[in-house]
């Protein structure tokens, strides 16, 4: 059987593992962290329907054990071509194909700095929210309950600045979606969401973002905050324009909740160098078109799946699972 | 004594500042008419007024600072409306803005 390695155990790497099981394919996952499920351990629920980040890890993982999947956790890979792989440790691995599902990393929040992340207390990140929820105690650092808080969408996107122009797409719904929960838990709370744009991609986001507004009266206002900071009780004070009324606004919060974007893996720069694959501007793997081989690399051999090529959501993630497994299967067919 | 005059003027802050502004007009409207917050200032409103076409009236502009606790010259600004309806005929989240209009100013009259 033909041997394919996938690198990255997240959603796409274990869809693309289970697609080339039934493919006829002998897949093995490297996961450079001690379990599978990458990013998504880390979050709590999923936009737009409010459904266990877990459930839906455990429902993956689960047929990847069932399947019999071969999985090494705790393997960091080094470097790659089409036949082998070569892990961190020095042992090199042969193989027939890689697929890439190395995913993507949150941008650092304290790069922008005039937000006071990791200076002043109850700034926090869409990231460290979602922990917050799943450990069940949102608070302000004094264990007191929030009465205004603010989101700031667009942290480390579309953002020159930081060298970061493109845009994270799932951040805008994550927004709504975090501000939704914080409402429910603090109905007499206000929510303020600053956006320079709402975007709302997907199925169900559109209409989510108006109940959003409508039925739990989060206020959304149109500007990007230029700074933040702390005020002599301990709050929080931003400024930003109100666009639409085209006046300055500023106001003393609670809590700041900054929605990061993001990034691309620093290791997509050395995969490059060393496979002879191409990189997009924004540090993205770029597939060999954007159009009909959007899981190919432009390297024999060489496959993308999930968040290595552009920011994705979970369930465009494992739709490429799928596609890239199947465009894997039929060049080591053809080999 | 009239007072001197320097030549000098002080200019009152331009920022909306939500933690001095009393929103409780403002909370009212909204409970009123929820839909108002479904707004996504896009300007249809604005660019199809019949008022806007010949003043300054624009009514996105309005009800956005009346949302925010605005409230002055909100009123005046407002009775330039004609109540024409076309804002209603072209809203893409579908809101009564004829009826928005009527609110803002039963609610801001006695201000």
């Amino acid at each position: 059987m033909k041997r394919v390695i996938v690198i990255g155990g997240g959603v796409a790497g274990m869809q693309t593992a289970l697609r080339l099981a039934d493919d006829g394919c002998d897949p093995l996952i490297l996961e450079k962290e001690g379990e599978l499920g990458g990013k998504l351990r880390d979050w709590y629920v999923l936009f737009p329907t409010f459904t266990p980040a877990s459930e839906v890890l455990a429902e993956l993982k689960g047929r990847v054990i069932r399947r019999g999947i071969e999985v090494r956790t705790s393997a960091e890979v080094a470097a790659f071509t089409p036949h082998s792989v070569t892990l961190a440790g020095g042992e090199t691995l042969a193989c027939d194909a890689v697929v890439v599902a190395t995913g993507f990393t949150l941008f650092d929040a304290r790069i922008k700095e005039e937000y006071g992340y990791g200076i002043y207390d109850n700034v926090v990140t869409s990231a460290d929210l979602e922990r917050m929820f799943a450990e069940g105690r949102v608070a302000k650092s004094d264990g007191s309950r929030p009465r205004r808080i603010a989101f700031l969408h667009c942290v480390g996107s579309r953002d020159e600045k930081v060298c970061q122009s493109h845009c994270s797409r799932v951040c805008c719904i994550t927004g709504v979606k975090q501000a939704m929960e914080m409402k429910r838990l603090f109905p007499e709370a206000d929510v303020f969401n600053f956006y320079m744009d709402i975007r709302m991609f997907g199925p169900g986001y559109e209409e989510m973002y108006r109940e959003a507004q409508q039925r739990c009266n989060i206020h959304f206002v149109r500007g990007r905050i230029s700074e933040a900071s702390p005020t002599i009780d301990g709050r929080i004070q931003i400024k930003a324009e109100d666009t639409l009324t085209g006046r300055p606004l500023k106001m003393s919060v609670d809590m700041l909740v900054l929605l990061v974007g993001m990034r691309a893996n620093d290791s997509n720069a050395r995969f490059a160098a060393q496979s002879g694959v191409e990189r997009s501007p924004s540090g993205f793997l770029a597939p060999k078109s954007l159009f009909l081989d959007g899981v190919r690399s432009t390297a024999e051999g060489i496959f993308y799946a999930g968040t290595v090529t552009a920011p994705k959501s979970v369930g465009e993630c494992v739709c490429e699972g799928y596609a890239a497994a199947d465009a894997a299967a039929e060049y080591v067919k053809e080999r | 004594m009239a007072a001197i005059n320097f030549g000098y003027t002080i200019s009152k802050p331009r920022a909306i500042d939500i933690d001095r502004n009393n929103l409780r007009k403002s909370d009212e409207i909204l409970h009123e008419m929820p839909e108002l917050q479904a707004c996504i200032g896009c300007g249809s409103c604005t660019a199809v007024c019949t008022a806007g076409n010949l003043t300054s009236f624009n009514f996105r502009k309005v009800h956005t600072l009346v949302r925010r606790g605005e409230y002055e010259g909100a009123y005046e600004e407002m009775n330039k409306c004609m109540l024409c309806g076309k804002c209603r005929l072209v809203c893409p989240r579908g809101i009564n803005t004829r009826g928005v209009a009527m609110l803002i100013k039963r609610k801001l009259g006695d201000f």
